[in-house]
């Protein structure tokens, strides 16, 4: 998980004025040619600033969409599902770690991005402020919500950032395995009693609009866009992702004899497209800007979190402590 | 070998990793940073892994499928010592359980390795290069935060007060203690006590924390024979929630 959507800074991009324009020129260049962006070349603050804001979104997206799932674990039913279940929020926090690693290279230290986080500046993917009610609504979220990651994920892998594009191959490699967990429990919920089966497709009801809004508005192909693109940050458009899940996914709800709760979804022939009820972009807004079923309560846990262990962080910083070196 | 000995050590062993395996799993989301999520998720799954392979012993001895035995027991036929179920209050006290716990659980381990009993001796062979790290992550952590601020030392120091009761139910006795030590089974909990007193007094001497007297400290016994603290019924209900829901559902 979990990335997607991702919202930029409407900066003006007249900030590029003030860049060096050879420098510019080559940095374009170097791009242009495929080459990777490491932490200590020289980029445009433009590029710095819009970074930082992905990286760190999608870092905090990792961190609270370990939430929903999380509060599962203790619930999951039988070792098996016990154990896989630990194993894949275990790692969303360790792709956190590797996020936050990686934003730091541009110059913002985690501490402060999990300060924005918690003040309500930094944004996370919209989708975790939706609750998951019941196990059947985390199945849901392991299967089509990293299968939505994923796609974005794969796209950005690709991107012109070193650290970022590193980190997200080895992310998307664990997020195969948490795709092929979540499709497994969704087969077994679909396939097993009618309990079972109605609280899959309950799920599925409560979770289709927002996996619809997961890779966010229609783009517009703005000058800011198009720059982004242009210097490898934005890898794909938020329509582009949307095709391609429900081109990849689609099929497979159908299997397994789930329905889709939109009556107008339908792949059409002509033009290759699908066509669907237009999600609720209103919403959307209302619930990014933080009036949704769960913004209050996700934020409240995680400030809880960062209250209780900031004891623990002080003693590390300690001068007097010791450091002891593991004996392995 | 008495069959019930070998269960009622089975079911200690199992239901001890079980319990602190989920009460370590909620740390997930909520640790003081992200490496420590990490760590304790990391330790949950390990133990509840180790569990796991205890309990399906015990089913190749006749008793139920490892998941009807973990999720459909009440608490009173649970055997875990009370110090696992307690509740993982802030983070000095779980790290103190942590401590006093697995450097307890690696001398067990390491006795069973040498099991007369073999089944039990493999398992234990294999299992224990684990728990080896639970024990360092503890070490290294109670090394670290026992020699920094007087804020972490108040803390650390007066969890160690409050969970050493506990610490001491571990080595409750089971009713066939003697005949376990008799075939060669394991050493005993004395043997294991004993051990456990110089490997966690050696730690704590390089730290600015103080193991109480342990002759003040009654220790908190009955966990061995299912009585337990008012924390663990409801942990046992959380954790059957879903599979409750239908019991001979594939999930």
């Amino acid at each position: 998980m979990y990335g997607g959507g991702n919202i930029f800074e409407a900066t003006k991009f007249d900030d590029l004025q003030t860049e060096d324009p050879a420098k510019l020129a080559e940095f374009e260049a170097r791009i242009a040619r495929g080459e990777k962006i490491e932490p200590t070349d020289w980029m445009p603050e433009l590029y710095r600033k819009q970074l930082i804001r992905m990286i760190e979104q999608h870092a905090h997206s990792e961190i609270i969409g370990a939430l929903p799932e999380g509060t599962w674990i203790t619930r999951a039913p039988g070792f098996r599902r016990k154990m896989a279940q630990m194993a894949k929020v275990q790692d969303e926090v360790g792709h956190a770690q590797l996020l936050y690693s990686a934003a730091e290279t541009l110059g913002k230290s985690r501490e402060q991005m999990l300060t924005d986080l918690i003040n309500g500046k930094s944004k996370y993917s919209n989708v975790f402020n939706y609750p998951a009610f019941t196990w059947a609504d985390s199945n849901i979220i392991s299967w089509l919500i990293d299968a939505g990651a994923i796609v974005n994920q794969m796209a950005n892998a690709k991107g012109s950032y070193g650290p970022y594009s590193r980190a997200l191959e080895r992310i998307c490699a664990e997020e195969a395995f948490h795709l092929k967990y979540g499709h497994d429990a969704v087969v077994h919920m679909a396939t097993g009693s009618p309990k079972q089966r109605e609280m899959i497709q309950a799920a599925l009801n409560r979770w289709w609009p927002p996996i619809m809004t997961f890779f966010g508005p229609s783009d517009k192909m703005s000058t800011h866009t198009e720059t982004l693109m242009r210097w490898k940050v934005k890898m794909a458009s938020n329509d582009e992702c949307r095709q391609q899940f429900l081109d990849m996914y689609v099929p497979k709800i159908w299997e397994l004899g789930l329905t889709v709760p939109d009556p107008n979804l339908k792949k059409n022939q002509e033009t290759g497209q699908w066509e669907f009820t237009e999600p609720d972009w209103d919403e959307f807004k209302r619930v990014i800007n933080g009036d949704g079923p769960c913004n209050a309560e996700r934020l409240a846990v995680r400030r809880t979190a960062e209250e209780r262990g900031a004891w623990v962080r002080r003693a590390l910083l300690n001068p007097k402590a010791k450091y002891v070196r593991p004996l392995a | 070998m008495n069959e019930l000995a070998i269960k009622d050590l089975l079911y200690k062993l199992a239901d001890d990793q079980l319990i602190l395996g989920h009460r370590n799993s909620e740390w997930t989301g909520f640790g003081p940073i992200l490496e420590e999520d990490i760590a304790f998720s990391s330790m949950a799954q390990d133990k509840i892994g180790h569990s796991l392979a205890f309990y399906t012993l015990l089913h190749e001895l006749g008793e139920a499928e490892p998941d009807t035995v973990a999720f459909t027991r009440n608490a009173n036929q649970f055997h875990n010592n009370q110090l696992v179920e307690l509740p993982n209050g802030e983070y000095d006290f779980s790290l103190i359980r942590h401590f006093l716990y697995d450097n307890a659980e690696i001398i067990r381990f390491e006795m069973l390795s040498q099991s007369s009993y073999e089944p039990i001796a493999k398992v234990a062979m294999k299992l224990k290069g684990e728990v080896k790290y639970h024990v360092l992550h503890a070490n290294t952590w109670i090394k670290n935060l026992g020699t920094s601020t007087e804020e972490a030392l108040i803390r650390l120091q007066s969890s160690l007060n409050e969970a050493l009761p506990y610490a001491l139910g571990m080595f409750e006795k089971s009713t066939y203690e003697q005949e376990l030590i008799n075939a060669g089974v394991y050493a005993g909990e004395e043997a294991v006590k004993s051990e456990w007193l110089k490997r966690i007094q050696a730690v704590l001497e390089k730290t600015e924390l103080r193991l109480p007297d342990l002759k003040s400290k009654e220790p908190k016994l009955g966990g061995r024979y299912g009585e337990h603290t008012e924390h663990l019924q409801p942990l046992l209900d959380e954790m059957a929630e879903v599979f409750k829901i239908d019991p001979t559902a594939e999930w």
